[in-house]
């Protein structure tokens, strides 16, 4: 009974000072990450952004963070702690914590959390995700373009909106290039597992697969198809250019910075308001890493072509003439995808061939 | 559902592959349950291994070093596994676990600056001969020299176990150390000798998933290989060729399932994913069901020379 009293007190004391930690010099932001910081993909991004948040502030800013943490209940005992320890602001960098984000929240009103790729928002919390799908776009087009055996491997994580989008994005621009092309798709239920995530890509690549696009964080894929010499790759999340130019041709490179730069600001000058944020290529959240030599000089051209295009807006990653996968229509010829249906996107489009599994 | 996309050599080349570890910790635990000895550290053992052998790959950029050095940290860590249950008399099982426990934080703590780093890997040996066999010199003796030597270590244990004076005396310790220690064997230091060899073993396993497999270092990579190590021995009878089968019984499984999906099979994925679990337990009931499964006498049991 006392350590719950204790615990309570301290859980109250925290609470009165949060809301006048804005008074102080120092404004402390807290980093949740699903993987940890060495990755090499998606944890590695974040962690850069956090870096570019202690390099700009300097000594007004403090953080921390927590790696590796689990996707459920833990996630919301380590956000709490963060809270208590006096956070004013908390980024939550994984889609499974859009729950327990709501949750922790709820009970710091005044402290701010910004959770990544998810759709749930609240007077404290924003959201935050980039238009990977601009990117997955890019990659389709080179996918197509290079396979040779038409067998294109996609290693998935879990079946989400932002996971679908980008296997959609990818395999309508693969589509376009190559009639023939065939996508094997993999759910490895993981973000970062190095071990399943190496023995999915060797699965497809004795499949017959020659190139392998993968939505899962290490760069165990990488490996595998260094190892079997003739597999295209992409990098995930990262620019994992240690393993170009080849098999790595290009990548999808996550820039967090300048979010979390302006997101510190705004908590330190009292505008933080809750936004809901979906940036891609233009707005540079997402980047395309180098295409490297590899890539026969055309199709890197086209590619090009095509980045600059998504990058000015002139040309949107979904544009009709597209087909759900039961072959009933969805956008029309020239008609372009509402934000509102890509968050919530669950279906495939045509021609892609399985189910997504619930 | 297109099956003819999945190439039956390919897919027996990299169960033998997927299996290599697991095949190799649970020799080593079958060794240490002959002496009599339940230990259920393997995991642990072979987190720290997986570590130990990545962190000195990396740093010489042999990963033959990496393997020895790993099989030494692993029969390290079994020391003291058997100084707590061989002369400090303590409880196997709450021992073992603890040894797991321990091994996972201290991979974690040594493994911190090896994340996201690349390490040289073993080259696959091409033997002479052999690997020129039309479909079976690709599915056999196409792999890196790891893979033959645990077969060739599977066949070496059973040889020692059933032709030589030694095994003898090691299955007499398992079966009944009150009467190997009245024949004057030294029971204690027999066991000890077993547990060393088990931790090396399990060493080497998990060195093989941080060199070989990934390669590439990750906190809790070896993911739960340990535990299907300690099922693979009772589902094989303590019977070394038995575990040969069961780990590639088991890793096939596992590769299976990925080729499975990758073939777009009309099966529910989450059916898939548990198979390779599914089909071990199957068959340990199975196997359970039909009563005496040899397992050693005193397997488990505190020994002291005074009782």
């Amino acid at each position: 009974m006392k350590r719950r009293t204790l615990l309570a007190s301290a859980a109250a004391v925290a609470l009165a000072f949060s809301g006048t930690a804005m008074a102080e010099d120092k404004t402390k932001v807290g980093f949740v990450f699903v993987g940890p910081v060495g990755d090499g993909g998606w944890t590695y991004e974040h962690n850069k952004g956090r870096l570019a948040v202690e390099a700009e502030f300097g000594d007004k800013v403090e953080t921390v963070f927590q790696e590796s943490v689990p996707e459920g209940a833990d996630a919301e005992r380590v956000m709490a702690q963060m809270a208590l320890s006096g956070a004013d602001l908390i980024f939550t960098t994984s889609f499974g914590y859009m729950d327990p984000t709501i949750n922790v929240a709820k009970k710091f009103p005044d402290v701010k959390f910004e959770h990544a790729t998810g759709y749930k928002q609240a007077d404290n919390v924003s959201v935050y995700s980039a238009r990977f799908y601009e990117g997955r776009a890019v990659q389709g087009h080179i996918a197509g373009k290079m396979t040779k055996t038409n067998k294109v491997g996609y290693i998935a994580s879990f079946p989400i909106p932002e996971v679908i989008r980008g296997i959609n994005s990818a395999y309508i621009h693969a589509k376009r290039v190559n009639p023939d092309v065939e996508f094997s798709i993999v759910w490895a239920y993981t973000w970062f597992d190095p071990a399943k995530e190496a023995d999915a890509a060797q699965a497809l690549i004795e499949q017959g697969a020659d190139v392998i696009l993968q939505h899962t964080d290490s760069t165990a894929p990488q490996a595998a198809a260094e190892a079997a010499g003739n597999v295209v790759t992409f990098g995930q999340a990262s620019d994992m250019a240690e393993f170009g130019p080849f098999p790595r041709v290009s990548s999808i490179i996550d820039d967090w910075a300048p979010y979390y730069i302006a997101r510190t600001q705004a908590v330190m000058d009292g505008t933080w308001e809750s936004t809901s944020t979906w940036d891609g290529i233009g707005a540079g959240m997402v980047a395309i890493g180098e295409i490297s030599d590899a890539v026969p000089a055309d199709v890197k051209d086209e590619a090009l072509a095509l980045v600059a295009a998504l990058r000015d807006g002139s040309y949107h990653a979904f544009t009709g003439p597209i087909n759900k996968q039961d072959g009933s229509a969805w956008l029309a010829e020239g008609e372009t995808a509402d934000d509102g249906t890509l968050a919530g996107m669950s279906f495939y489009v045509e021609g892609i061939t399985g189910d997504i599994p619930n | 559902m297109d099956l003819s996309s999945i190439n039956p050599v390919l897919l027996i080349a990299s169960l033998m592959v997927s299996a290599t570890p697991i095949l190799l910790a649970a020799l080593g635990e079958l060794v240490v349950e002959k002496s009599g000895v339940l230990n259920l550290g393997v995991e642990g053992m072979m987190i720290t291994g997986a570590i130990c052998g990545f962190a000195i790959g990396v740093n010489t950029g042999s990963p033959v070093l990496g393997f020895m050095f790993s099989a030494l940290c692993g029969a390290l860590l079994s020391l003291a596994f058997g100084i707590l249950t061989q002369y400090l008399l303590s409880n196997q099982v709450a021992t073992g676990l603890g040894l797991t426990l321990v091994g996972l934080g201290l991979s974690s703590l040594i493994g911190k600056p090896y994340e996201g780093i690349k390490s040289p890997t073993l080259q696959k040996m091409e033997l002479p001969l052999l690997s020129d066999i039309p479909i079976f010199g690709k599915m056999f003796f196409s792999h890196d020299p790891m893979v033959y030597f645990s077969v060739a270590l599977v066949a070496a244990v059973w040889a020692v176990l059933k032709f030589s004076r030694a095994g003898l005396i090691l299955r007499a310790v398992g079966e009944s150390h009150d009467a190997a220690h009245a024949l004057g064997y030294k029971v204690v230091r027999i066991r000890m000798l077993a547990i060393l060899f088990g931790g090396a073993c399990a060493g080497l396993a998990g060195a093989y998933i941080s060199l070989v497999r990934v390669p590439q270092w990750t906190e809790g990579m070896t993911a739960g290989a340990g535990w299907i190590a300690l099922a693979i021995v009772v589902f094989a009878s303590w019977k070394p060729w038995r575990i040969l089968i069961g780990a590639y019984l088991f890793g096939g499984v596992t590769v299976l399932q990925l080729n499975l999906q990758a073939a777009g099979a009309k099966v529910p994925i989450e059916v898939l994913s548990m198979s390779p679990y599914l089909i071990t337990i199957t068959v340990l009931v199975i196997i359970s069901a039909r009563g005496n499964h040899g397992a050693p006498a005193a397997l488990g049991k505190i020994f002291h020379a005074s009782r």
